[in-house]
């Protein structure tokens, strides 16, 4: 605790509305548990003026009003008082004190269920035999891993996945397809994830999920959540259509 | 109010909708907050009201109850009945009107506030349209022809401010207050557009001819420019030692240099995270001026220090409590 704990850490602004508080570099589960921790700590703590934050692979940026910041009262405004930066700064340290970033948070599992191939996944077979394998070794390889969530972001409900087996690792198509429906899983080099909303890409599809990854009527609109584990498993095209109407089991 | 002319692009939007990026949601919101602001107070709206951003090329609007409205931003051609309609005031327009917008003279962004606001519901606490999700603002998307926006009744406090102005009685197609709110100064269409901006943290990774040229010459704004960002054209800007970097929170106003070296700076729709290097950060007062800013216009990078821009902001946001007290004057 205390000391030990900020040796490593930067911190920078991101204007006059935001600060980000780094924890390394690199994609890393241990350098993602430090994010987790920290965010974790920032559901439960706030200050005035804090409006949100938001974790990456290694960061996390938190916004603030600067007015909220710096003056209580209209009276108050000094010029030679610290700007809001400087007060914000402060109260992360304090933050950062408090927290204790050495405990690894047990992650919540999310299943989700893919119709691999067919018409939902196009590429699949071009995948397999980029890698001379039958298409159910990709699908074995692909469902076998547990894949960890390192951030949210690109869209809404977009997870960043870290975890997928290189054997399958596949560049992106060469010119990319102007609409990918949503729920489609691909890759993309050594990622793999779930588009949440339509949107064009670049991605190898190989199948395509009926869960919602994006659920805006929500009160926590995102399926997917930093530091969460996912977990693929094959269904057939009737299950996937049973999922679509409704039938989730 | 009907949507008789959809005009180029026109959406819903108000002060953004934040508390949902660590799920990927952006904010979205007005490009040009300060001028939204300005609209609501002028009809006695909260100020994080929903209104309509109108781009570049505006809609006509049937009218179809009486009300009182404001038309901030930039400078559309308003007009009624072959009259033009002042702006930065409040005007009262009668039943079946039609409010046709014409040639842009200044800026890109005008913002149409109604007294009582419009009918929207919120999504995730905020009335924004946010088009890539299809969420929020009329249906998730921007306005078409046939559209019919409901308007909610006028509050009470609201009342007293159409009376006054029924008293002045100027035209038969619309009343509009003999005082107003002063344009804010840079709006009109200029030249040379200066938008001063704090350091990004990766400022010092480019090579110092980059870092020079950064702030000594122009850019232009590109034809590839919207909600989500504008991006520039002008020298290259290239990083001493090319790196990759890994995706991190980025924001309105976040000039980001990607391998090509031109400029992109994120707007009101960026993404919450981004992966390129960013050379600056807008100040907060300047994204007025940079919402203005159109394609094929030429801008200047201009630095100032964390606690310029914190001052500048701090400035303004008294000169906006003025504003209010001196509506509040007026009207009482």
């Amino acid at each position: 605790m205390g000391e030990k704990n900020i040796e490593w850490i930067e911190m920078f602004p991101l204007g006059e509305t935001g600060i980000t508080v780094s924890f390394g570099k690199g994609i890393h589960p241990d350098i993602h548990y430090k994010v987790k921790a920290f965010a974790d700590y920032l559901e439960k703590h706030s200050f005035t003026g804090m409006i949100e934050y938001i974790s990456s692979f290694c960061s996390i940026t938190v916004y603030y009003d600067s007015l909220q910041v710096r003056t209580l009262s209209w009276d108050n405004i000094d010029t030679a008082k610290p700007i809001s930066y400087q007060i914000v700064e402060q109260i992360m340290l304090k933050f950062l004190n408090e927290v204790d970033l050495t405990v690894e948070k047990k992650a919540d599992i999310v299943r989700i269920p893919v119709c691999y191939g067919g018409e939902f996944g196009q590429d699949l077979e071009y995948v397999a035999s980029y890698h001379k394998l039958s298409v159910q070794n990709v699908i074995d390889i692909h469902t076998s891993s547990r894949y960890l969530v390192y951030m949210i972001g690109f869209a809404p409900g977009f997870p960043y996945v870290g975890g997928m087996s290189p054997q399958i690792a596949t560049p992106r198509r060469s010119s990319p397809r102007l609409s990918i429906p949503k729920g489609s899983v691909g890759i993309a080099g050594t990622q793999t994830g779930v588009y949440p909303i339509e949107t064009p890409g670049g991605w190898q599809l190989i199948g395509r999920t009926p869960l919602a990854l994006f659920q805006p009527d929500s009160e926590i609109p995102s399926l997917l959540q930093a530091g969460d584990i996912i977990e693929f498993y094959s269904i057939s095209y009737e299950e996937y259509q049973a999922y679509e109407k409704g039938g989730l089991s | 109010m009907e949507v008789l002319k959809a005009g180029l692009f026109t959406s819903i939007q108000d002060l953004g909708r934040t508390g949902y990026q660590k799920y990927g949601v952006i904010v979205s919101g007005a490009m040009d907050a300060f001028s939204l602001r300005i609209a609501n107070l002028l009809v006695g709206n909260p100020e994080p009201e929903a209104v309509m951003e109108i781009t570049m090329i505006g809609p006509y609007l049937k009218i179809k109850k009486n009300t009182m409205i404001a038309i901030t931003g930039a400078d559309l051609s308003p007009m009624i009945a072959g009259e033009r309609v002042p702006m930065w005031r409040p005007v009262y327009i009668t039943q079946d009107t039609i409010l046709q917008f014409g040639a842009c003279k200044t800026g890109c962004r005008t913002y149409l506030a109604v007294a009582g606001g419009y009918n929207i519901k919120a999504v995730m606490g905020s009335q924004s349209t946010y088009l890539r999700a299809g969420i929020g603002g009329f249906s998730g998307r921007a306005l078409r022809k046939g559209d019919v926006l409901q308007v909610l009744p006028v509050k009470d406090h609201q009342r007293p401010f159409i009376k006054k102005l029924q008293k002045n009685n100027q035209t038969k197609n619309f009343i509009s207050s003999l005082w107003y709110v002063p344009e804010p100064l840079g709006l009109a269409s200029s030249k040379n557009i200066v938008i001063r901006v704090t350091r990004g943290n990766e400022f010092s990774l480019f090579d110092t001819v980059s870092q020079k040229k950064f702030f000594e010459k122009s850019f232009h704004i590109t034809t590839q420019s919207d909600r989500m960002g504008y991006r520039l054209a002008g020298d290259a800007l290239t990083l001493e030692n090319p790196t990759e970097m890994l995706s991190e929170a980025v924001t309105f106003g976040t000039i980001q240099i990607p391998p090509d070296g031109q400029p992109i700076i994120l707007l009101a729709d960026c993404q919450t995270t981004g992966g390129y290097p960013k050379i600056a950060q807008v100040a907060r007062v300047d994204l007025t001026i940079l919402a203005q800013s159109k394609p094929g216009q030429r801008i200047h990078f201009s630095e100032i220090s964390l606690q310029e821009a914190e001052d500048l902001y701090i400035k303004r946001e008294i000169y906006l409590q003025e504003i209010k007290r001196n509506i509040a004057l007026y009207v009482n």
